[in-house]
């Protein structure tokens, strides 16, 4: 995609969660949260299932607003994030459960990645001839190159309701990566694949990180997949974090070995 | 064999994006244009253009608007009929009070008109969706309905409530006889085709498919789902002021407001939903079905009925009418969602195969 950066090298803290809790009605999804991601590094949230991961990605994007604590993006303060500042400010996301544009094409759900980067207006667009044309085509050939990077080309024009679950997951990569954001949380990005499939994904996110220096927080219950590549580990236990370390520490955790196997130590 | 698109290689993708990217489809649509502007005129009687020709233009244009907000967007809408009914009076009213006003102006004020309309009563659509929003458009069918019959300022205070317009002129064009009016519809109905495939698709296209299938994703993506719903409100009702206005003017010529009450909101939901949502050509698919069918069946149901030597009155025609319908309705709903569009399209597909299975 740009040019290869050699040496990825993890700078400040682009993202920072301080004192977050999030309740539904009774029930506390989050309980004062706090931990920091930096810029181009790989961040997981780990933790059993209904630990409150998606639920942290859901904060940080603005799609829930948590009852306390504050969300700060590169020094800007956010008591209440929501889904377009998050989006303006540079942050994408993919799903747990895939939620492409089903009646769309690969290529029209991706294009519509890019909405926020298209200027026409309406009546522009609706003689299409002259800027809204030119606009399109200029976005066209970015598309096509994530299309080139993720190796869908076959797939282009197929509408994505058809399409097999591991490629859809590709697409919906492919979405967020057309917005070109500076920061990229994913949502479990390989549940429910094949090795191979697996590897190929893990494969086009060390390539987001490396090559575009994305940032990127993931959450991942592959635990192999985790340790190699994360850089930094957040380990979630019913709301509750329970470990922040790197991947060798996190793993040595009696805690996190504890949540996991309900080991008694 | 023939309708394939072998050696059709794309070399740009300003060609890959065109709206008939087969070179037979191009072919198809330009002799379909030419038949309908020169070989019609030439063939039709005065009966085919005032009983099918004219209806089907004008409904077909209304089906494309209630598409872009039902079929793109995925706003159920129950008041499509109130916003014909808002096209038309406001044009009249332009027509009537503003010295000069030219007929074009006139029906493009009118459809703006509407399009006012239709965003003020689209804002339910921020806070509620499916049956609560049919139920929410459904109070602008209520509301125009009684506003039109009741104020009296509307109707430039004619006694019984109905007002008609005469002479219709356009650069000098005096449109009077079938063949101009059905020509007059067919020009218009051919531009606000072309402008709405450009929209949707446009990336404006793109950001109502996105709502409709995804809102949540979409709003992540930094789509404002108030400006995709509201704008879609605003080119489906400005859409479907026009096809009103010129239901009143060319169609109808003199009318009152029961000619646009709810019957006619649902008949164009149905010729959306038979047609194929979120599809241009649906629209006129569902269009042509509608008109088409009760004359057809008026025709046709005697024929058999004599055939098997039962008479069928004309009161059972028409209730025969509303059973097929209803029938098709949940056919449709049921077998194919995507209406005839879907059927079309799925032929097409097997076309550029044959004579392989795959």
């Amino acid at each position: 995609m740009a040019e290869t950066v050699s040496e990825r090298q993890i700078g400040d803290v682009v993202l920072d969660l301080r004192n977050i809790s999030l309740a539904f009605g009774g029930v506390n999804a989050l309980s004062d949260i706090s931990f920091d991601v930096r810029e181009h590094e790989i961040r997981a949230i780990i933790g059993p299932n209904g630990a409150g991961k998606s639920s942290m990605l859901n904060v940080i994007n603005g799609v829930y607003q948590p009852q306390q604590g504050e969300v700060v993006l590169r020094g800007q303060r956010f008591e209440k994030m929501s889904p377009g500042h998050a989006a303006r400010a540079g942050i994408a996301r993919t799903f747990q459960n895939i939620a492409l544009f089903k009646g769309m094409s690969v290529l029209d759900n991706i294009m519509t990645g890019r909405n926020l980067k298209m200027k026409s207006n309406i009546l522009q667009q609706a003689v299409w001839w002259g800027p809204a044309q030119r606009e399109e085509l200029a976005h066209r050939e970015k598309v096509e190159e994530i299309i080139d990077f993720l190796e869908i080309q076959h797939i282009r024009k197929t509408p994505v309701g058809r399409l097999p679950y591991g490629l859809q997951k590709r697409v919906d990569l492919g979405r967020a990566l057309a917005m070109e954001p500076s920061i990229l949380l994913l949502d479990e990005p390989m549940a429910g694949m094949n090795i191979e499939e697996k590897q190929d994904m893990s494969r086009f996110i060390l390539d987001v990180n490396d090559q575009l220096g994305t940032t990127i927080v993931l959450i991942e219950h592959d635990m192999g997949v985790v340790m190699d590549i994360s850089d930094r580990i957040v380990v979630l236990d019913y709301g509750k974090k329970i470990g922040d370390d790197t991947p060798d520490e996190v793993r040595a955790n009696p805690e996190v070995i504890a949540a996991y196997l309900g080991a008694s130590h | 064999m023939i309708y394939r698109e072998n050696g059709q290689f794309k070399t740009s993708y300003a060609a890959d994006q065109q709206i008939f990217p087969i070179r037979q489809d191009r072919y198809a649509i330009a002799a379909l244009l030419v038949f309908a502007f020169v070989g019609v005129p030439l063939l039709a009687d005065e009966y085919m253009f005032r009983a099918i020709l004219i209806p089907f233009l004008i409904l077909g244009l209304a089906a494309l608007g209630v598409n872009i907000l039902v079929g793109y967007c995925g706003q159920i809408t129950l008041g499509a009929g109130a916003f014909m009914a808002v096209g038309a009076y406001a044009a009249y009213n332009f027509l009537a009070r503003v010295d000069g006003m030219p007929l074009l102006g006139a029906l493009l004020l009118g459809g703006a008109t509407a399009a006012v309309a239709g965003i003020v009563f689209g804002v339910p659509s921020l806070r509620v969706r499916g049956l609560y929003l049919a139920v929410a458009t459904l109070a602008a069918q209520f509301f125009f309905d009684w506003a039109f019959l009741r104020i009296k300022w509307f109707t430039l205070d004619s006694s019984s409530g109905s007002v008609s317009v005469s002479n219709l002129e356009m650069f000098g064009w005096t449109i009077n006889s079938p063949v101009e009016k059905y020509l007059f519809c067919l020009g218009l109905l051919a531009v606000f085709a072309l402008l709405a495939k450009n929209l949707v698709r446009g990336a404006i296209g793109r950001q109502w498919m996105a709502i409709r299938d995804m809102d949540v994703a979409a709003e992540v993506i930094g789509i404002r789902p108030m400006y995709a719903k509201l704008s879609a409100f605003a080119v489906s009702s400005f859409i479907v002021g026009v096809a009103g206005a010129l239901w009143g003017f060319v169609h109808l010529g003199s009318w009152e407001p029961a000619a646009f009450s709810v019957d006619r909101s649902f008949q164009l939901l149905f010729m959306v939903i038979i047609g194929g949502m979120g599809s241009i050509m649906g629209s006129f698919f569902g269009a042509a079905f509608i008109v088409v069918l009760p004359i057809f069946l008026n025709q046709a149901l005697p024929w058999l009925g004599n055939l098997v030597g039962v008479s069928i009155s004309t009161v059972g025609v028409s209730h025969s009418e509303f059973i097929i319908f209803g029938a098709l309705i949940v056919f449709f709903l049921i077998v194919e969602p995507h209406g005839i569009a879907r059927l079309w399209s799925t032929a097409k597909e097997k076309l550029r195969l044959w004579p392989f299975p795959h």
